[in-house]
């Protein structure tokens, strides 16, 4: 039986393949040309294949169950990629280039004069209630003033097919690797999609994050040691980790592997004694990297690390302390940010949203609770969240006291239509809403991943992409239509 | 290289070698039993002691019956030295060192370990034990191959070398102690025909017995192939062979060390000894020094190479 996509209906969201119930968007046209001349058995081979080559390359995320314990789970993985036009990409690319010098320039700023409070743009108030700042790195003058050496920002596409930031991750953000990884399964599975297509290649990530992380070596010479640390293999991300130091030459090592010594540099313990280490590519929260500066009970960071890095030792990426502005009410003023740092308009919109602590932001949000989803500063993952549209009237009334109590503590958003994507389901294809994570380099140059991580809600009507929760991927694929 | 890394490395390679001898162990001892006269019931228990197993088996209440000691030795998580424990152990030392080994020495080892996984239940089956055993073997070799064939010489390298050559020393000579040890009543063994039989059954299961053929003599004899499997440098699971190689590996690590002093002595005392000599008592308890100086080599090594981590207070 061949694939029919009669039944395929977006609904009211913006679907970036079919404009319609069998009628594909002029870039999707081969490819969904190539799923109705397949038969049902076919494309679920397909998938199996992806499956398969997915379990024997070893693509896991960890989970932990209580039940089993920590364990591994495969990388959901859908076949069908995602076609973004190169045309629409270079706006975007040029648009993230820009948010991420600003948000850079910020948090210097922020550790240094503090010129944008000065100025009036930013108030003192929200980087008081900042809950990621760090006194203990105000004055550090990281190589080339970077403190985000590495950042993951999540867009969505709205009713309209406009794309938004949704956040940005300037902690330490993953799922690049997978995004690697689903390439190379997608090229096992459509290798002749790929004659046509030609998607714009993304292998060279490892390649320009080595070059970015040696950059910030303070020693000059040719190969400087660069390390990966990892809280180890119970962290979700450690086969990223892992991944990404093989792929880089890089050494993976967990705190115990390293030490301070007296003259204020960090060594690793080999086979042979002590090696100097340059530059530590950091995959572990700020609050866990040094006991002698922060939390004095962590066992998986390095005691003198800070000291090694303030003394200009060795380089760390991200900067400690560049989590200020990971946060949602900065969030909200990353358009003032970028205006005020480079004069400029912002290449990317963010989602609307609505400030509490502004009078006249936080009286439209307490007229329209019903319709908007309010967040606090400083959680993440959801929690003390409110969907207005879902929410009953004595959680909107909490809601409402909340608000009035601490303002600076909320901003609200209208609730999105993300778009969405043909994904396989059983025999067919069905919409299922997907959102971006492109990834930002910044060194001496910036350079942003072609394309990026589509992460798919696998769950119908589900707008819920983690994998940890019904979460898959899919590949990008930027294509040049012009040539 | 990294001490924890290559520690992690060696036990690596120490447990892939580990499984693929389990399941040569499994194999001969099968085989010698499929040779046996009807009547004889030799048991398995003697593999329960001969891969130092005694306690871990009788700590629950079993009777060592065939059943119940291949289901130990092979599918037993419970037992640290089973096939599916080694590899799963390998696994988790390999997820650690992924970056430093070959891609594709996961991906084989990932496979390997799944193929155990999901084939447990018919390898503990009469008919599906043979199957079960070669694909075990199968896999190893396949990832001493991929490592053999492309993965650069470097500390690493001679860390897995050291891992699987000094577990391969071990595990030879317990293969050889299956049939050392009283499997069969004395005067059975004075058949002669059912003696050479059976080493023709060790021989096989080391994949010896062609070499054996044509680089020794056409008669299989016990003191020639003790002398080959001891003594011939030539054939890669000899002891001898295992010895050279974690020779050349420690000199490149470290020319100077303990270790590099050890393993010279070692191979000293090997060759002062004539093993086709030995009765069967006194091979067997040659066979016990053998292994004690197996660790004590390896404790040199860890003194050496992996010094335990300092604890956060002895930093401060």
């Amino acid at each position: 039986m061949p694939i029919e996509l009669k039944e395929y209906d977006p609904g009211r969201f913006f679907d970036e393949m079919m404009v319609r119930k069998n009628r594909a968007r002029p870039l999707a046209k081969e490819l969904i040309g190539l799923f109705r001349r397949m038969n049902d058995g076919e494309l679920a081979k397909r998938q199996a294949a992806a499956d398969l080559a997915i379990k024997e390359m070893g693509v896991t995320f960890t989970v932990y169950n209580e039940d089993e314990g920590m364990i591994d789970r495969n990388w959901p993985f859908d076949i069908v990629p995602r076609i973004i036009d190169k045309k629409e990409w270079d706006g975007v690319e040029a648009g993230l280039k820009q948010r991420v010098r600003a948000l850079n320039m910020f948090i210097d700023d922020l550790y240094h004069q503090q010129k944008i409070i000065k100025d009036g743009v930013f108030p003192a108030e929200v980087l008081a209630e900042s809950k990621n700042f760090r006194p203990q790195c105000v004055g550090v003058k990281p190589p080339q003033g970077i403190w985000a050496h590495i950042c993951g920002s999540d867009l969505v596409r709205d009713a309209e097919g406009t794309l938004l930031v949704l956040e940005d991750n300037l902690r330490v953000p993953s799922g690049v690797s997978y995004m690697l990884e689903n390439r190379l399964v997608t090229k096992r599975v459509f290798p002749e999609l790929f004659e046509s297509y030609a998607p714009l290649p993304i292998g060279d990530y490892p390649t320009q994050l080595y070059e970015m992380l040696a950059g910030l070596s303070p020693r000059k010479v040719k190969r400087p040691k660069v390390a990966v640390l990892t809280p180890g293999i119970y962290n979700s991300a450690y086969f990223e980790h892992a991944y990404l130091a093989m792929e880089m030459g890089a050494e993976l090592v967990e705190g115990s592997d390293l030490f301070v010594e007296k003259d204020d540099c960090v060594y690793m313990r080999t086979v042979s004694g002590p090696e100097r280490v340059d530059v530590i590519y950091r995959r572990i929260d700020d609050e866990f990297i040094d006991p002698e500066v922060f939390r004095k009970d962590s066992a998986l960071g390095v005691p003198g690390l800070i000291r090694a890095w303030k003394a200009g030792n060795v380089g760390l990426a991200n900067a400690p302390g560049a989590g200020v502005a990971d946060d949602k009410v900065v969030y909200a003023f990353v358009p003032d940010i970028i205006r005020y740092y480079l004069d400029e308009e912002p290449g990317i919109p963010n989602v609307p949203t609505y400030r509490c602590m502004y009078k006249e932001e936080r009286e439209y949000v307490l007229a329209h609770l019903d319709e908007l989803v309010v967040k606090p500063a400083n959680e993440s993952g959801g929690y003390g969240m409110m969907i207005g549209p879902r929410a009953t009237k004595a959680e909107r009334k909490q809601f409402e006291k909340l608000i009035r109590r601490n303002p600076r503590n909320y901003i609200a958003q209208p609730t999105l239509d993300i778009s969405t994507v043909p994904t396989v389901v059983g025999h067919t294809l069905e919409p299922r809403h997907v959102d971006l994570r492109p990834f930002i380099l910044s060194g001496r140059d910036i350079s942003v991943t072609t394309g990026g991580l589509t992460r798919v809600a696998l769950r119908k009507g589900s707008l819920v992409v983690n994998s940890s929760q019904g979460g898959g991927s899919k590949d990008t694929w930027v294509v040049d239509t012009e040539n | 290289m990294l001490s924890r890394v290559a520690e992690n490395i060696y036990w690596l390679a120490r447990y892939v070698e580990r499984a693929e001898n389990t399941a040569r162990l499994v194999r001969v001892n099968s085989n010698l039993l499929l040779d046996t006269p009807r009547g004889i019931e030799p048991g398995w228990k003697p593999l329960v002691e001969i891969t130092g197993l005694h306690d871990q088996f009788f700590s629950t209440e079993r009777e060592p019956n065939e059943r119940n000691i291949v289901r130990f030795l092979i599918g037993d998580a419970n037992n640290p030295g089973s096939i599916l424990s080694s590899l799963a152990s390998a696994r988790e030392n390999c997820r650690t060192v992924r970056e430093v080994l070959p891609r594709q020495s996961w991906e084989r080892l990932n496979e390997l370990y799944l193929f155990a996984k999901e084939n447990i239940q018919s390898g503990l089956t009469k008919g599906g034990r043979d199957d079960f055993l070669d694909g075990i073997i199968q896999g190893s070799q396949g990832i001493v191959g991929l490592l053999g064939a492309v993965m650069y010489r470097d500390q690493a390298w001679h860390f897995a070398r050291l891992g699987r050559n000094l577990e391969r020393a071990d595990m030879t000579t317990r293969i050889i102690d299956v049939r050392s040890t009283d499997l069969f009543p004395n005067d059975l063994l004075e058949s002669r025909s059912l003696d050479t039989l059976q080493w023709i059954s060790v021989l096989r299961s080391l994949n010896g017995y062609q070499a054996y053929r044509r680089q020794v003599a056409i008669r299989v004899s016990r003191a020639d192939v003790l002398s080959f499997l001891f003594h011939d440098a030539s054939f890669p699971r000899s002891f001898m062979h295992c010895l050279d190689a974690v020779d050349e590996s420690v000199w490149v690590l470290d020319d100077s060390g303990p270790a590099t002093r050890g393993i010279r002595e070692f191979k000293r005392k090997l060759l002062k000894i004539n093993v086709g000599e030995m009765n069967q008592a006194s091979l067997h308890e040659f066979i016990d020094e053998l292994q004690i100086d197996i660790g004590r080599l390896h404790s040199h090594l860890v003194k050496t190479f992996f010094p335990p981590p300092l604890k956060l207070d002895e930093t401060a």
